[in-house]
């Protein structure tokens, strides 16, 4: 037998000798050589991703606590445990042991208050970090896959939600679920057939919520961790983008070694979201499910909301009218069509969806930039997106605040009517003005990083010259700053390109028209020469100006 | 279970059975007087001269809308038969007199005092037969059942007041009170009353008991402090998403600000 | 891979443009030079960061033993929300704040020391790695040419047969598993057509499930109501089912007020009218009746109908009205149905239209 594949290395150290005999078993040294010293770029806001990850970690672990408690079963059992208000009354079997995990399990009602938080934000830092992706356009080749596999989570991440929010069968879950019921018997032609499917039967059988059970904590963390295996698995063949700056170019990544700084700072950060998520649990009552007791179909209380991830389908279902101008109900085609529960999913919930989805392609298709981009835009160097983004913030903020209508009513003591009216003008026109006074703040913008250029900083400091004139001295901006500020593009409105034929078709005459909305006004990166013009003339404040509407373009 | 079915048959049983139902009839006799008692104390205390200073007051302070006979107007309705307990829940909440007129009566500072609403409830009593107030009896929350409350709370006024009792909103900026901080006798006043645009739930629809027991749950509610903190004026998901998107969020904010800053 | 330099180095290898080409861009001047922090330069300073580690680390461990003692020295027993003694949810309060806040601390301790660590103690050069195209051309080549290979030697290509019942078999045998979630429930619309509510069923409060006079329904009341057959029905055969479509809310109107259309005439006693408490829209309880402007809300979509007027739409999403049940008063003055309702309650579904005539025609 050949003895070539053994090593004859000796190692001198203690780790050396660890690894060593690691290494000879399982081959670990390609890992380390890989990711070791694997370089990561540090900005606070890339931390986000890292927050939703740490966040579903504590997920899975005070989730694995609960499931040793709970019993999701819908048969009915009479509550003996030490919750006064409940005492004696017959309630499922989960509702009870939703209350005993609350009064009855040491530690229970923190934890189960871990596992709601850490919920939340879980839910928030993949929006946040999602707005950070787009805004600086990281989702931009190569990483358009990597944009839609972080959409699927989200949209994951709230079926994992709302499925945990459903199985404590409260009066609050159980109606949230008669919606779904509704929702699913809006679907033409198979909805009432999906509704029997779904809960084994007429609402509520007693079925839904093992049924539940088996999806919140097996399918579909199955699913999140998949994904999350196959979303990091991405950043690390694309490496992580970076924001422009000296020394900083497409072609590398500068930052921090992951061994020791970056692991080191990473590492940490769990910790230290673990203890914002203990502190909350601690000194914040989440979802006091005791309050609105076992589920049954006939009450029902004010404030029935769902979690916030769920409230831009609440606040689309608040706000769609329904016989409003006309009824939106309506028999045709052998069926009837309940268009007032499936528009406001499908247009004004799913288009949200479906935009934030399909946005790589949309601005592809616009811009026709199909090129590797490592390097970020500053939100502000992108005006378009800038101000598409908030359009959308805009949109989907409204849906969720519609969620709320009737507390935003109580509150702020304004009419529940009128809240609803205010907030379906809103929807309509409130992200064509977002859009466009962001696009001009955004302009705004990238004019003062001119003029911090070409003019550098005023100082405060007011001279006299000799010859009597007051001016005040400016402060040029050293090498590195000057750099960070000019290293952008500013592409041109792109106008209608015939094809093949040469023919300008319809849907081009379409894009050449979102084209020049995005582009028409812009304002483009200093130039050294423009730099030297300045400084042979100071007194031209209209340097700035002047060169803008120069690289105006019709 | 033996044992007794012997001693039943023990000589002395039927004796021991006479004096315990004895016993029984007259405590039962005795309670049962002593609330008729109780209640004609109630309903007949007012004296003449509580009911003529109620008119005075009557005249000069809630006239100009509910007409000097109480008889309503365009601006206040009828408040001949609404009962002692109408005029001691509005005007002991300070709800009337109405500082304006509006979609509904605001609770604020009472602009009497408990004499004074005693006499106004004595003269409008007198006006015709309506919901007295309520015996201290059914005030008492030591008596109530704080189960059967809840469950006659989430089936009748969970809807409008929320399940914590905290309020919610109505139609048009009218809106469903905070129950909290409610004294056990306005809340009673109120089932029995029905103002605003509450609905009645007269002691056919929600009896006596019943009621001390939506109160008892309700004070159990109020004493008690929440078990898991703060909680974020018991609103539910809203407030639980609102404090994430603040408080949540600028920590986790000024964590990665300071974890990608440069030390010095 | 991996080709790495300090920041120093990737200063003098910054891209050199040409003359033209400095005059349209500012070339790149490479990575700051690195300044030193106070922990690099002044060792006390260092040893200084060395101690609030420690000492972050110390509390940690504090506050490992703070959840113990909230743990094992808070005695929490008694009952919770009891209107006599408040003392157990103190205890449960300041239980849940003793552990969660010492959870807090020990992951705080942890955290924040070793990310204090990293950042004044371990290296803060910034280091520059090259990128790589995702993959090579050759490597692309090659391959593709293995694929070909194998595609080629499974031989699929030249026998089309083999591969089309390849694909229908494999195409139907997941299919068969399909199949299995036929059965996760019936599949018979017409049950959302009835309720319990027939000829003669008394209408009983809820939750107390005692039936209800006329006389005592007053002007202005407002009753949460179901069928008194309901207590035959036990949670495991279809009671919360049965109630989910049955419960009704009766409230009494001055009859002046209402307005009643042809065919409807004798479906209340008096001004006393039924209607079911199922949202048209998605299905909420709308239990919230405003006695004066006999407005019914519902909480969860404010869908608002008018008790005046037949129940019909006046605000929200809702997109049909809600269904009323015919009622009268029998020999003993109790309140019964005289029949089911006349078409679905609920919210609105497919089959919904054809069930409404069907219901027309049995009526």
């Amino acid at each position: 037998m050949s003895h070539s594949l053994q090593s004859d290395y000796k190692a001198k150290t203690t780790t050396g000798r660890i690894a060593h005999y690691v290494d000879q078993r399982v081959g670990v040294s390609g890992i380390v050589k890989e990711f070791g010293r694997k370089i990561f770029p540090d900005h606070w806001s890339f931390m986000f991703g890292e927050v939703a990850l740490y966040s579903l970690v504590i997920l899975i672990l005070s989730g694995t606590f609960l499931t040793f408690f709970f019993n999701p079963t819908m048969v009915s059992v009479t509550y003996d445990g030490s919750y006064v208000p409940m005492k004696g009354v017959d309630m499922s079997g989960a509702y009870a042991s939703a209350l005993d995990i609350s009064f009855d399990v040491r530690g229970g009602l923190l934890m189960r208050q871990i596992h709601h938080w850490a919920a939340l934000m879980f839910m928030m830092a993949m929006t946040v970090h999602m707005l950070r992706v787009f805004f600086t356009g990281a989702f931009r080749r190569p990483r358009e896959l990597n944009w839609v596999v972080g959409a699927t989570l989200m949209i994951v991440g709230i079926l994992a939600g709302f499925t945990g929010y459903s199985l404590p069968d409260d009066v609050l879950s159980g109606n949230g679920l008669r919606i779904i019921d509704g929702i699913f018997k809006s679907i033409p032609l198979i909805g009432t057939y999906i509704s029997l499917f779904f809960f084994g039967g007429e609402f509520p059988g007693s079925a839904i919520i093992s049924r539940l059970y088996s999806l919140h904590i097996m399918v579909i963390p199955a699913i999140l961790l998949l994904l999350v295996a196959i979303h990091m698995f991405m950043v690390v063949i694309h490496k992580h983008t970076q924001y422009p700056g000296p020394g900083r170019t497409e072609n590398n990544v500068v930052g921090f070694p992951v061994g020791p700084v970056y692991a080191a700072k990473a590492g940490g950060f769990f910790f230290i979201v673990f203890g914002i998520i203990a502190l909350l649990s601690a000194t914040f009552t989440i979802n006091a499910l005791w309050n609105y007791g076992p589920y049954d179909p006939s009450p029902v209380q004010a404030g029935t909301q769902p979690d916030w991830y769920v409230g831009f389908g609440d606040g689309a279902l608040r706000l769609w009218p329904g016989v409003w101008p006309f009824p939106w109900e309506f028999e045709f085609l052998g069926g009837t069509w309940v268009l007032s529960v499936l528009l406001p999913f499908a247009l004004m919930a799913g288009s949200v969806i479906m935009a934030m989805v399909f946005w790589p392609w949309i601005e592809r298709w616009v811009t026709k930039d199909n090129r590797v981009h490592n390097v970020l835009d500053r939100p502000r160097n992108a005006p378009f997106r800038t101000g598409v983004g908030v359009a959308g913030i805009i949109g989907y903020a409204t849906l969720m605040i519609a969620a709320s209508s009737d507390l935003i009513a109580t509150h702020f003591h304004v009419s529940l009517n009128d809240v609803a009216y205010a907030l379906r003008a809103s929807f309509l026109v409130g992200p064509l003005i977002g859009f466009y006074i962001t696009q001009r703040i955004c302009l705004a913008l990238q004019r003062k990083d001119r003029e911090l250029v070409l003019h550098g900083i005023e100082t405060g400091n007011v001279v006299q010259l000799p010859h009597g004139e007051f001016i005040e001295v400016h402060k040029p901006v050293d090498e590195y700053r000057r750099y960070a500020l000019v290293d952008f593009e500013s592409p041109a409105p792109l106008p209608a390109q015939p094809n093949k034929k040469g023919k300008v078709n319809p849907i081009e005459k379409i894009r050449a028209g979102l084209s020049k909305i995005w582009f028409e006004d812009r304002v483009v990166a200093v130039t050294p020469a423009e730099l030297e013009a300045a400084h042979h003339d100071h007194h031209s404040d209209n340097a700035v100006e002047g060169s803008v509407s120069a690289s105006l373009e019709k | 279970m033996k044992a007794l079915s012997q001693k039943r048959r023990h000589p002395l049983a039927a004796l021991v059975l006479l004096a315990l139902a004895l016993l029984l009839s007259g405590g039962l006799y005795a309670v049962a007087t002593a609330t008729n008692e109780a209640q004609a104390a109630t309903s007949t205390s007012y004296s003449a001269e509580d009911i003529a200073e109620g008119q005075k007051l009557f005249v000069s302070n809630c006239a100009t809308c509910h007409g000097t006979n109480a008889e309503g107007s365009v601006d206040g309705p009828s408040l001949i038969g609404v009962g002692a307990a109408a005029v001691d829940f509005q005007v002991g909440t300070g709800r009337m007199p109405m500082q304006m007129q509006g979609v509904q009566a605001q609770l604020k500072p009472g602009q009497f005092n408990d004499e004074q609403t005693m006499q106004l409830s004595a003269y409008v009593a007198s006006l015709g037969a309506g919901p007295t107030i309520p015996e201290d009896e059914y005030l008492d929350v030591s008596k109530g059942d704080a189960a059967n409350g809840a469950k006659v709370f989430l089936a009748n006024c969970a809807m409008c007041h929320n399940a914590a009792g905290v309020g919610g909103a109505l139609t048009r900026g009218k809106f469903a009170p905070t129950l909290m901080g409610v004294s056990e006798k306005h809340i009673y006043e109120a089932m029995e009353t029905g103002p605003q645009n509450m609905p009645v739930f007269s002691d056919v629809n929600i009896t006596p008991e019943e009621k001390r027991d939506v109160i008892t749950y309700l004070k159990s509610q109020e004493v008690n402090t929440p078990v898991g903190g703060f909680a974020l004026g018991s609103l539910g998901p809203v407030s639980e998403g609102l404090l994430i998107w603040t408080l949540g969020l600028v920590i986790v904010i000024a964590f990665t600000l300071w974890l990608t800053s440069r030390a010095a | 891979m991996g080709n790495h330099s300090d920041g120093v180095k990737a200063h003098t290898s910054a891209v050199v443009t040409s003359q033209e080409a400095s005059q349209e861009r500012f070339p790149d001047p490479g990575l700051p030079p690195h300044a030193p922090r106070l922990t690099d330069v002044d060792s006390k300073k260092a040893k200084g960061a060395e101690r609030q580690v420690v000492l972050l680390f110390v509390i940690s461990i504090l506050g490992s033993l703070l959840f113990w003692v909230g743990y094992f020295g808070i005695e929490v027993s008694g009952n919770f929300y009891d209107v006599m003694n408040p003392e157990p949810n103190k205890m449960l309060r300041l239980q849940n704040l003793l552990m969660g806040l010492g959870v807090a601390f020990a992951m705080f301790g942890i955290g924040i020391g070793i990310v204090h660590w990293a950042r004044s103690l371990m290296p803060d050069h910034e280091m520059v790695e090259e990128r790589h195209a995702v993959t090579s051309e050759e490597d692309r080549a090659e391959a593709q040419e293995i694929m070909e290979t194998i595609i080629e030697e499974t031989g699929i290509k030249r026998r089309p047969l083999l591969r089309n019942t390849l694909i229908g078999s494999v195409i139907l045998a997941p299919l068969t598993f399909v199949t299995l979630f036929r059965d996760l429930g019936p599949a018979d619309p017409s049950v959302l057509k009835y309720t319990m509510w027939d000829e003669g069923v008394r209408l009983v409060r809820d939750p107390s499930g005692t039936p209800i006079k006329a006389a005592d329904v007053t002007l202005g009341s407002a009753y949460h109501v179901l069928p008194e057959t309901l207590s035959t029905l036990t949670h495991e055969n279809g009671y919360l089912e049965e109630k989910a479509k049955s419960v009704v809310l009766l409230m009494r109107l001055d009859p002046s007020e209402l307005n009643v259309s042809e065919g409807r005439e004798d479906w209340n006693v008096d001004g006393i009218i039924a209607y079911s408490k199922v949202c048209t829209h998605v299905g909420c309880p709308i239990a919230l009746y405003e006695q004066r402007t006999h407005h019914l809300l519902c909480p969860c979509h404010q869908s608002t109908f008018d008790a005046a007027n037949e129940c019909e739409v006046v605000f929200g999403p809702a997109g049909h009205a809600l269904p009323q049940l015919p009622i009268r008063v029998d020999s003993e003055g109790y309140l019964v149905s005289q029949s089911d309702f006349h078409e679905p309650v609920g919210p609105g579904y497919w089959e919904r239209a054809k069930h409404v005539k069907e219901m027309a025609g049995e009526a």
